[in-house]
């Protein structure tokens, strides 16, 4: 679990990025962090694995105060990939790239060498396995970048913009991977501003704007608040957005992604019950 | 008369062991909107490294075929020559802002070229004017929002005065609404200025409206070319491309038996072919 509780955060001679921030993420759930670019999002998830301490207020992860921890113990439980893969990467292979966090864990070769193969393997990583991180295309570093973390089998993942860059059939992938992981009683919070993808994997949402939390819960809620979405400068999915224009053949905007639209559409001529 | 012409281009980086694109052939002309998409490691970036001349000057390989840009053939000019022809503009601008002021950064090119203070001064301003952000040049980059970070970077490809500008996913890191103004301003700029515009984006929800053309990639070569209308089909489907959401929906109800005109690509369409049809 993680807890913040009255979080802020400033970085020295700056104002508050974080203005009090309170929330609880339950083991298991699915969350997207969302809002406009400078909310806070990014601030925020670096708090979680202590790359950051509160300036005043508190993170909890799993009942531990981050300052009474250290990153190296926090990551093991933690795991955050950056936004930017570039970031992050730095090893010759990436298999050696994928190794590197284990060796530094402590694991036996044969360990690391069967976790390095079984999550290339996932990640739809293994052809490149030999090569470097660095001739890859953008979108297959950030899967490297995603590898490199889960590899190490924290229980709270956290994604920083997973989609960008990414193509329809790879965010397919990613999603159905989300799924999986939170099968596996993993915690998964995504930072992005990717509205179709959310309203596709219907995750708890926060919604962050300049530094407070002002909205927080299902997706088709928050996804179909204009109030919220303006502030947070989002915009409604393309469906939603769609339903919104009919509301008045009594269709609900709150129907964000196609499978219900064509079933309420269906229902609205009759073809269904 | 066409301003992008390729004819058979095929072109293989160093140490790769197939071409990144290959048998290309298009005819572009001035003023058009294209859209480019493709799925990941399709070719998409080696083409707006040609339009620009980026290949074959900067990156060794083997070019094959031709290809002609506001009439220059990119093998027989240089990058700084093809760059008032051809702007290009990326993903993040953090990457291409690196002045302490915006107006500085949107100069940047034009003294490079040699103009006058006068002419500099006449061109700034009118870049500044266009992507609506004549009130921040004073401002350094790192105080602006992402959104106004990717007008700047706009802004300095303009001040070039090019013919064709090649935008490679500008709005993959900009907030939903940010990324929304940003189109308008890259629509504004072919529609005002008649600019041609070839962009490059996964996301056909949010581009599609603007494009009169769409080219999709596949393993190199283009596959698929026409108006979004033609090109959204099955066959795009199979090859891995993220149709409209409305698009996807109008198939759907589709195979339930109703039946359309055409199948929408935009939301202004797809709710007015519903509202006639709720309506009878």
């Amino acid at each position: 679990m993680i807890q913040t509780e009255d979080l802020r955060f400033a970085y020295p001679g700056y104002s508050e990025v974080l203005r009090g921030i309170d929330l609880t993420v339950n083991d298991g759930e699915f969350v997207a962090i969302m809002g406009e670019n400078g909310a806070g999002k990014t601030t925020l998830v670096k708090t979680f694995n202590g790359l950051l301490l509160p300036t005043s207020g508190r993170v909890k992860v799993d009942s531990v105060d981050t300052r009474e921890s250290s990153v190296a113990r926090l990551s093991k439980d933690v795991g955050l990939v950056f936004q930017n893969p570039d970031h992050q990467l730095f090893s010759e292979t990436v298999r050696e790239e994928l190794a590197f966090s284990l060796r530094n864990f402590g694991y036996g070769e044969d360990t690391i060498q069967r976790r390095v193969g079984t999550i290339l393997e996932t990640l739809d990583l293994t052809r490149y396995s030999e090569s470097s991180p660095f001739v890859l295309s953008g979108g297959e570093r950030k899967r490297v970048a995603l590898a490199a973390v889960l590899v190490w089998n924290p229980k709270h993942i956290i994604l920083d913009e997973p989609t960008i860059g990414q193509d329809y059939q790879q965010k397919d992938r990613l999603r159905n991977f989300i799924v999986q992981l939170n099968a596996q009683g993993k915690t998964v919070i995504i930072i992005t501003h990717d509205v179709e993808f959310v309203a596709e994997c219907r995750p708890r949402i926060i919604l962050l704007s300049k530094g407070l939390v002002i909205g927080d819960g299902p997706a088709e809620d928050l996804l179909s608040d204009e109030q919220l979405l303006e502030k947070a400068s989002l915009t409604r999915p393309q469906i939603g957005a769609l339903m919104h224009r009919l509301r008045d053949f009594g269709f609900s905007d709150r129907a964000i992604d196609v499978y219900s639209a064509e079933q309420a559409i269906l229902r609205a001529l009759g073809r269904k019950t | 008369m066409s301003i992008i012409r390729a004819n058979h281009l095929t072109f293989t980086y160093t140490g790769a062991s197939k071409p990144s694109i290959q048998d290309v052939t298009i005819d572009i002309s001035p003023g058009e909107f294209v859209v480019l998409t493709g799925p990941s490691g399709c070719g998409k970036t080696t083409i707006c490294r040609c339009l620009n001349g980026l290949i074959p000057n900067f990156y060794s390989g083997d070019f094959a075929g031709e290809l002609v840009v506001d009439g220059m053939n990119v093998k027989e000019h240089t990058t700084a020559e093809l760059a008032t022809h051809v702007g290009l503009v990326f993903q993040n601008p953090e990457n291409q802002l690196f002045s302490l002021s915006i107006e500085r950064d949107v100069a940047f090119g034009p003294e490079n070229l040699g103009l006058s203070r006068e002419e500099t001064r006449k061109r700034v301003d009118w870049a500044l004017d266009a992507t609506g952000i004549t009130e921040l040049k004073d401002k350094p980059p790192y105080e602006l929002s992402g959104g106004q970070q990717q007008r700047a970077a706009i802004a300095a490809v303009l001040a070039m005065q090019p013919k064709v500008m090649v935008l490679d996913e500008p709005t993959s890191f900009l907030d939903p609404r940010s990324a929304l103004d940003i189109l308008a301003v890259i629509s504004n700029l072919n529609k005002q200025l008649g600019i041609t515009i070839i962009l490059v984006e996964h996301r056909l929800d949010i581009v599609s409206k603007h494009a009169n053309r769409v080219m999709i990639m596949d393993d190199g070569r283009i596959v698929l070319d026409g108006t979004p209308r033609d090109v959204y089909g099955e066959q795009a489907r199979l090859i891995g491309i993220g149709l409209p959401r409305v698009t996807t929906l109008f198939n759907l109800l589709r195979k339930e038996g109703l039946e359309f005109s055409h199948t929408p690509t935009t939301v202004d369409d797809a709710a007015s072919q519903l509202r006639k049809m709720l309506s009878r």
